[in-house]
């Protein structure tokens, strides 16, 4: 089962903090959401509010079209699962994952086959005669998804769910939770500080901070074209390079920055028309900028910088620079692993136009 | 406009600390104040009089056998708590260094094992032993130490033999439980700054184990000071303290009003030992 | 290695010497309820348990031993049932004047018995309530919740909140969450809660002398034998007390304490 579920202005403060500010959001029946940003940015508190653990300060909340602002976790359409997995310790597996269904007035018999069933699609039927304390993470992890979706949930929240796992274990439980939504087709929203993760399991991601939504779209749109500088640095490393709008016209705007001067499509600002006059902020990820002279037309030439310090990363090289135009600036950019990099090496920069996004520079309250 | 979440939570909250709170409030809070009142009152003819006055409290400092059981009940009390530290102490460091770890646990069960004896029972048996013709006087009188029986019993050192047997395994119990949660590392790095085995106990263990001491002390003073058996027992009728007073008041005299006013000195001189003692007091909480 | 065995041959001679003066008055008790005389005091004239015989056919005494059983399970099991739901709502729940209720939750054991039975005394009095063996519960069960609030309150930890938590989310009402969840994770705490309470109980005397009247517990009655002095049959009682309890305490703590580890 799958339900939309929908937020609309909620505010929730305890004493003087504002955990959430005003914050809607639309979320389509099936969808896999993850809302990300940074510890007391309000993400866990959003689903606290839709799992039914906290009552929004004003605004709100429907899933599947009912009213659900101030129902009890146990009456909602939704299950949550904790990031400490939050297991029955005296209960064996199967119970634990027939937990819900027996609340539910269920036979064992019928409950025990169903929660089999569960055990079977996250892999561990037969350590159904198990206690948690006998698992490891990532097995406990199984079993708490397992017991969430054993009651048919319209909605699945995850709270940080991956947060106490290692690496490698994360980034195998994230595939068999995106293989698992598809497959039960309920609506996740799941949280996590972790942007990797995000862009690894979501349909669409929440970028949220300081309780309110900074962006949100899919993937790789909240990748290559953010709408905030702080979605830009939350998503993954990006160089900021201050400008001005010197001018505009219907398909372009001409920006001056220390680098030089460039002309953008508009489409280059994502957060809105540019005027002249406006202070922004250029944002380019390292690995969009190439070696000029490559002869493509498109390029935006950021003139040449100073190598100052380099890191084999493995699939790339990882660069510091110092432009000439801005001695004070420092770039980072990512070279091939083919690269003939050298310390103190002069380097002329550039960048296809289509990769660099223009944003509204910060303004004192930010 | 509905309850949010929070407050039908609050509202079921309220409903299971209610239970406690309203037995503790029915059961001991108002026959608190009630006694307090009581005491203000006065027994006149064989009536109680509900005329507000001071005349018991004032009557305690008067009458010198009211107020002996005070100077009885707080000597009696310091000389247990002060002997019971001073015997315990040895016994817990003893079970916690000096025993095998694993025989610990066993040690220190038979070390309160006669906690298990009934408490009335526990005074009757000292009387077994102090008592004229008891185990003491006659072991005494047939190695021909004596030739009369001593007079052990019916008196306050057979008072503060008893006490002092329960409080020893009382705080045995405390001090253990203190030592056993210090770190080697604390005598280690006294050993290595040069202090000898003296000098690390004196200023390393026994300061760390003061919390646990004070506790224990502390608990000794609270149940020693209002306790009522172990005195009638063992101590006679030439030292009676503060309890054995308030029980004359309430058999014989059935002077509810004075028996109150003894009462509430006696929770007074418990609230001052625990101002005293309340910078070493840590009462645990989750 | 001279100082070690110093300390050493010390330490021995100072636990034997303290550990027989804790164990001298109930080696003595123990040993002459077996006196084949009328008198509990040396000389041992030889083995009888007549005493024991005596004990047994004591109507009063044995119909006191059933007393105190009765007082001390259900005072135990009012204590514990109303010490946990208050732990519950004061661990789980915000609530205003949280401390306050924790303070007086806890202020009867910073009192002494004697204070606590007058109270009850002078207000059941007021009342014209009669005294019986639910006066003595009641009383009992005063001085107990303290207790096992204080117990079972430390030991409901931050981590079984989400557990909780996630019970409820699963559909399990207040009630079952206690049943089902709550309870069995605190089970070791909520059983040491219950057998302290049950040995306070029932080995409590004066709540029980001034809150009785025709129906007495153990202590009480036992006060009374005391009346006619030194007498075998004190020590068959009280003997007979101390082994079941010694005998029911190692029970528990070879199968029941066991298993919770070396706490």
């Amino acid at each position: 089962m799958t339900a939309a579920v929908s937020v609309q202005n909620a505010t929730k403060t305890f004493g003087m903090f504002t955990a959430l500010n005003d914050v809607s959001l639309d979320i389509e029946a099936g969808e896999f959401i993850v809302l990300l940003g940074p510890s007391g940015c309000g993400k866990t508190t959003l689903l606290s509010i839709l799992g039914g653990f906290l009552s929004p300060t004003n605004g709100r909340i429907s899933i599947g079209g009912r009213e659900m602002t101030h129902v009890q976790p146990a009456n909602r359409p939704t299950t949550t699962m904790f990031q400490d997995y939050a297991l029955f310790p005296h209960m064996k597996l199967r119970d634990n994952v027939g937990f819900g269904l027996r609340m539910r007035g269920m036979a064992k018999a019928a409950r025990d086959e169903k929660a089999l069933g569960f055990l079977d699609l996250v892999g561990l039927r037969a350590a159904a005669e198990k206690k948690p304390h006998e698992l490891s993470g990532g097995q406990r992890q199984r079993v708490a998804l397992a017991r969430a979706l054993a009651v048919d949930p319209d909605v699945l929240l995850l709270d940080e769910p991956l947060g106490a796992l290692d690496l490698k274990l994360r980034r195998q439980m994230q595939d068999e939770l995106k293989a698992i939504q598809k497959r039960v087709g309920t609506t996740f929203v799941h949280v996590t500080h972790d942007q990797e993760e995000a862009m690894a399991i979501a349909d669409r991601i929440v970028v949220m901070n300081q309780g309110r939504i900074e962006d949100i779209g899919a993937p790789a749109d909240i990748y290559m074209r953010p709408r905030s500088l702080f979605s830009a640095g939350f998503m993954g490393e990006v160089n900021f390079i201050p400008g001005r709008v010197a001018d505009v016209d219907p398909v372009s705007a001409q920006i001056e920055t220390a680098l030089g001067t460039m002309t953008l499509a508009r489409s280059a600002f994502t957060a809105g028309a540019p005027f002249a006059g406006q202070a922004v902020t250029l944002c380019i990820r390292p690995e969009h900028f190439r070696r000029a002279g490559n002869g493509t037309a498109e390029l935006v030439t950021l003139g040449s910088a100073q190598m100052t310090g380099q890191a084999f990363f493995g699939t790339h090289y990882r660069c510091h620079l110092r432009p000439q135009g801005a001695p004070d600036l420092s770039i980072i950019a990512h070279m091939p692993q083919s690269a003939h990099v050298s310390e103190g090496e002069a380097v002329t920069l550039a960048v296809h136009a289509g990769d660099v996004v223009v944003l509204p520079s910060a303004t004192k309250d930010a | 406009m509905s309850m949010t979440l929070e407050q039908s939570e609050q509202r079921k909250a309220w409903g299971f600390v209610a239970p406690a709170l309203a037995w503790t409030l029915a059961f001991f809070v108002v026959p608190f104040l009630f006694m307090v009142a009581m005491s203000l009152w006065s027994r006149q003819s064989g009536a109680i009089v509900r005329a507000w006055n001071l005349d018991n409290y004032l009557a305690f400092f008067e009458k010198a056998a009211l107020f002996k059981g005070l100077v009885n009940s707080l000597e009696i009390t310091l000389i247990v708590t002060v002997l019971s530290v001073v015997l315990a102490y040895p016994l817990a460091w003893i079970i916690a260094e000096r025993v095998p770890k694993r025989f610990q646990r066993m040690a220190l069960i038979m070390a309160v094992l006669p906690f298990w004896t009934s408490y009335v029972v526990r005074s009757y048996s000292w009387l077994l032993v102090l008592s004229k013709n008891g185990v003491v006087n006659q072991t005494l009188m047939t190695v021909g130490l004596v030739g009369e029986p001593l007079e052990l019993a019916s008196n306050r050192t057979a008072t503060v033999i008893g006490f002092t047997h329960f409080f020893v395994m009382l705080l045995t119990l405390t001090i253990y439980a203190n030592l056993i949660q210090l770190s080697p590392n604390y005598r280690r790095a006294a050993a290595d700054l040069g202090a000898n085995a003296f000098e690390t106990f004196w200023h390393v263990i026994v300061p760390l184990t003061l919390p646990g001491i004070m506790t224990g002390a502390f608990l000794t003073f609270v149940l020693c000071i209002g306790d009522y058996v172990t005195p009638q027992i063992l101590g006679g009728n030439n030292e009676l303290v503060l309890p054995q007073i308030i029980m004359l008041q309430l058999g014989r005299r059935a002077d509810f009003p004075m028996a109150a006013a003894l009462s509430i000195i006696l929770m007074l001189a418990v609230t001052l030992a625990y101002v005293l003692c309340a910078r070493w007091l840590k009462i645990e909480r989750a | 290695m001279l100082r070690n065995v110093l300390i050493s041959t010390a330490s021995w001679v100072y636990a034997t010497l303290i550990f027989g003066f804790i164990f001298l008055p109930v080696a003595v008790l123990v040993l002459f309820s077996f006196q084949d005389g009328r008198l509990p005091v040396p000389p041992f004239n030889g083995f009888s348990t007549q005493w024991y015989t005596a004990v047994f056919a004591d109507r009063k005494l044995m119909a006191a031993l059933l007393n105190s059983f009765v007082v001390a399970l259900f005072s135990s099991l009012i204590a514990c049932l109303l010490g946990f739901l208050a732990a519950y709502a004061l661990a789980r729940h915000k609530l205003p004047g949280s401390a306050l209720q924790r303070g007086l939750l806890i202020a009867p054991m910073t009192v002494s018995y004697l204070i606590i039975a007058l109270g009850l005394l002078t207000v059941l009095n007021a009342f014209g309530i009669p005294l019986s063996l639910s006066t003595v519960g009641i009383g009992h069960v005063v001085i107990n919740l303290p207790l096992c609030f204080a117990i079972i309150y430390s030991s409901m930890g931050d981590h079984h909140v989400n557990i909780e938590r996630a019970a409820r989310d699963l559909g399990a009402s207040d009630i079952k969450v206690m049943v089902l969840v709550t309870a069995p994770m605190l089970m070791p705490s909520i059983l040491a809660a219950f057998f302290l309470s049950v040995t306070f109980s029932w080995d409590e005397f004066i709540i029980a002398f001034l809150l009785s009247r025709f129906d007495v517990t153990l202590p009480v009655e036992i006060w009374s034998l005391l009346r006619s002095g030194l007498n075998p049959k004190t020590n068959a009682i009280g003997s007979l007390v101390f082994q079941v309890s010694v005998a029911v305490l190692m029970l528990l703590e070879f199968t029941l304490f066991r298993k919770t580890g070396k706490s």
